[in-house]
């Protein structure tokens, strides 16, 4: 009979109308600035920097290795590096970045610079309500404003940062490690070169240095020694 | 540029020195130039999803000429991909068509994967089959909602629509991290895995979702009114749309069965059974019938595919993420996405960004036969043809 | 399928004095290509599209593609007589190429669900007008195409009902997707941390401020 499908269509309507009243599955939407729907773990805004220490540009994990830069798909990252270099989370010399700008009306959320960081300097934040009435000046953040500490990055992807923490936890352990190898491998080098010397000294006046190649009791020696070592 | 030239409608007619509407009145309106009356339709249209125009030549209200003018959102997307890294055009290719970024990113994987002979691991191929099944589920979903907007179904049927894509969208954001430009494909497999709980939560939308079709269904499908507006309406004929390369859902309601699905047998389409479904009259409610018809082939493959996913990891060991540098030579790869052939020409010289790379926008060439489809039916017939074709101007005019 | 072998020798049958060879591609899909005289490619392409056993009804893609003049160094193994001892010595052979555009035809089949087939057109050089054979009378579906490769590529199609600026407006001059295409410094030039763009900025700015 002509006209059902239209009366179907109307019951359909009805039902979601008289629904709203009650059932909470058919009410979708939220009044935003009052309600808000929490945000899920893996959301993704903007990029911040973190940092390890009390002092946010002391303890900024990034070496300013421009790598972000390079590979940044709209170019809205610029780094200037330092001219001299400072000791990181694992005791190593690095550069550090003097000036770090994102201008966030450019970036597009695309997390590259997240994946291609090798230091784990650079992650998402998931701030959004970043309106600014300059639209030049007010979106251009700096690495004053992009520094945010590592408990923040724990609290907002706390999955993400417990496998970020673990990776570094290892190179930190691995740095120790070496650090401690490289100590004993120089204790041990410059016992070597003594021993030599000492044993060189004693065979000199019996003339054996002209048939024997003894290596020459001076201090380059150690440092040969010392190169498998390390 | 030289000055601040306006360009008037006038200047805009395609031959030199004569206005569209003289060059139309020679052919068809010999001494009835004040009977024909020259429209533009857009860019600023509610009917034309987007910055579109039609230059609509109208006798009385049937069309008589139509010409699409698009270009408006053009950002040269292919120079800027041969200036970027591999890496780097991924999430612009989000960009192209935005409703549906993971087929998008994934047409774009799959080119590159050919380029560099990379393999997918088992889990990232499953991964890749269940969103972009969901991405076709949500196209669908929304174009059935413009569609019905366009036709004067105001709001209700868009926004029942809508209800239904965010459930979608929140699957997507929980996945990877952004609702529409998800930038999660990765070369030789997928950025990150499943988070804890997500397959959970998508087994429950699938489960729900063929209780959405059947109140669309109830609601639409079988009106009187959207029948007699939408049958018989932009026929397409089986020739002409595959002569004019229509690909998609467009070419299967004119009852031609193409599916790269299963041509290609890209991924792993080949392990679950689907049936493609075709339309004999190639109008436009064929059109609208053959993507709800679609969604609940799409839920069918939804449902045991997330439940055989494997454990394992989900991206090529062998894939590099800095430094990518395929070897000289060239690919084309090519998917179904929800509007059609999606393909990617790319061309390698061996240096870190292509050294051509073109994008195949299956809107664009679907709007080819725009004219065809509409000439003689009222203008307000010429606006849901251009509504059930499906555009994307994002994907149109890159 | 047969192999593009087989069908270049049969499309040289069926289109009499055609050049025809066959482009390698390295890459490991290994998608080889065939490159067709820009007099004979109608030709050729109707009996592509026409043959009972092609019947490549479909063609899905077309691309511009722009290759500049270049130098291409090529080792070669030479004998040579050095020191009075005939020895192989690898030398670095030198050519130069001259640039040419091309377009690229993707063609598959919806009848018989095989392809690609790959079609190549290339002119003889980069200088205007270049110009190819427009196959839209034969596929409807390289109507819109042409016309952009004409547009971003400058590349004029013999034939093409319709050839006009399609995603560039009316008014617009060059080629943009062409290799040496300089775009303006005029066009853009919002305040972004980055240096060059400043600088070139500065240009546009008025007097005044650039003083300050």
């Amino acid at each position: 009979m002509l006209g059902t499908g239209i009366l179907k269509g109307m019951v359909e309507t009805a039902k979601n109308f008289a629904g709203s009243y009650h059932d909470p599955e058919r009410l979708t939407t939220v009044e935003y600035p009052e309600q808000r729907i929490a945000s899920k773990e893996n959301a993704r805004q903007f990029p911040f920097l973190v940092h390890d220490t009390e002092d946010p540009m002391q303890g900024l994990r990034c070496v300013a290795c421009q790598i972000c830069e390079k590979e940044c798909p709209p170019q809205c990252i610029y780094i200037v590096k330092s001219k001299d270099k400072r000791a990181d989370y694992k005791g190593q010399m690095q550069l550090y970045p003097v000036t770090f700008d994102i201008d966030l009306s450019v970036c597009m959320s695309c997390q590259i610079c997240v994946e291609v960081c090798p230091f784990e300097a650079i992650k998402m934040d998931t701030e959004f309500e970043l309106s600014n009435t300059d639209r030049f000046g007010g979106l251009l953040v700096n690495k004053h404003q992009l520094a945010k500490s590592n408990e923040h990055y724990r609290k907002i992807h706390p999955t993400e940062a417990a496998v970020s923490d673990d990776a570094l936890a290892i190179e930190v352990a691995k740095a120790k490690a070496k650090a401690k190898a490289d100590v004993e491998a120089k204790a041990k080098a410059a016992a070597d070169a003594k021993a030599k010397a000492e044993a060189a000294a004693a065979a000199a006046p019996v003339g054996v240095a002209a048939t024997a190649p003894v290596p020459k009791p001076s201090a380059p020696a150690a440092a040969p020694a010392a190169a498998p070592a390390a | 540029m030289d000055g601040t030239q306006f360009m008037t409608f006038h200047d805009l007619a395609y031959d030199a020195g004569k206005t569209d509407f003289q060059r139309k009145a020679e052919v068809i309106g010999v001494g009835r130039e004040g009977e024909l009356l020259e429209v533009a339709m857009g860019p600023q249209h509610p009917s034309t999803h987007g910055v579109f125009r039609m230059d609509v030549v109208l006798d009385g209200e049937t069309v008589v000429k139509l010409k699409p003018v698009f270009g408006y959102l053009h950002r040269n997307h292919e120079k800027i991909a041969e200036n970027t890294s591999y890496l780097g055009s991924m999430p612009y290719t989000d960009r192209l068509d935005y409703f549906c970024s993971l087929t998008n990113n994934w047409a774009y994987a799959l080119a590159v994967e050919k380029l560099a002979g990379l393999q997918v691991p088992e889990r990232a191929e499953y991964i890749r089959l269940i969103t972009a099944e969901l991405t076709r589920v949500l196209n669908h979903t929304c174009l059935a909602g413009f569609l019905l907007q366009d036709m004067g179904a105001l709001g209700t049927p868009l926004m029942y629509a809508f209800r239904e894509r965010e459930k979608i969208l929140d699957l997507f954001e929980s996945l990877t991290g952004a609702r529409m430009m998800c930038n999660y494909m990765r070369f030789g497999g997928c950025r990150c895995d499943l988070p804890a709980g997500w397959l959970a939560e998508a087994r429950k939308v699938v489960a729900e979702y063929p209780k959405f079709l059947d109140e669309f269904d109830a609601l639409l499908s079988g009106n009187e009114i959207l029948m007699a507006r939408t049958q018989g309406v932009g026929k397409l004929s089986a020739e002409l749309a595959i002569n004019a390369g229509i690909t998609g859902p467009m070419l299967r309601a004119s009852g031609v069965d193409y599916d790269l699905r299963k041509v290609d047998n890209y991924g792993i389409y080949s392990r679950y059974p689907f049936r493609v479904p075709l339309g004999d009259h190639g109008d436009v409610y064929d059109r609208y019938m053959i993507r709800m018809l679609e969604m609940r082939e799409s839920l069918k493959i939804l449902e045991p595919a997330l439940k055989d996913i494997p454990e394992g990891p989900v991206v090529d060991p062998k894939a590099k993420l800095r430094g990518f540098r395929p070897k000289p030579g060239e690919a084309y790869g090519r998917i179904e996405t929800p509007k059609g052939e999606l393909g990617f020409y790319l061309i390698s010289d061996g240096s870190p960004n292509p050294y051509r790379y073109r994008v195949r926008p299956p809107s664009l060439i679907n709007l080819t036969i725009l004219e065809d489809m509409c000439l003689g039916q009222t203008v307000a017939d010429a606006v849901i043809t251009l509504g059930s074709v499906d555009i994307v101007l994002g994907e149109v005019d890159r | 399928m047969e192999t593009l072998e087989q069908t270049l020798a049969r499309a040289a049958v069926a289109a009499p004095g055609a050049q025809l060879s066959v482009v390698k591609n390295d890459s490991p899909c290994a998608q080889h290509s065939l490159l067709v005289d820009v007099e004979h490619a109608y030709a050729v392409a109707k009996f592509l599209r026409d043959d009972p056993q092609l019947r490549l009804d479909y063609c899905s893609n077309v691309t511009g593609v722009d290759f500049l003049d270049a130098e291409l160094s090529e080792k070669v193994k030479v004998k040579k007589v050095v020191d009075g001892v005939e020895k192989e010595v690898e030398e670095v052979k030198k050519t130069k190429r001259a640039g040419y555009l091309e377009a690229v035809y993707h063609l598959y089949s919806m009848a018989l669900k095989h392809g690609p087939v790959i079609l190549r057109q290339r002119t003889p050089g980069r200088a205007d007008p270049v110009k190819v054979t427009s196959l839209t009378p034969l596929w409807r579906s390289c109507e819109f195409q042409e016309r952009e490769v004409f547009d971003l590529y400058g590349v004029l199609f013999d034939g093409h009902p319709d050839l006009r600026r399609i995603l560039m407006w009316d008014g617009f001059k060059d080629y943009p997707m062409r290799k040496d295409y300089a775009e303006p410094d005029d066009y853009e030039y919002e305040p972004t941390p980055h240096d060059e763009v400043l600088e070139k900025a500065k240009a546009h700015l008025p007097k005044a401020e650039v003083k300050a």
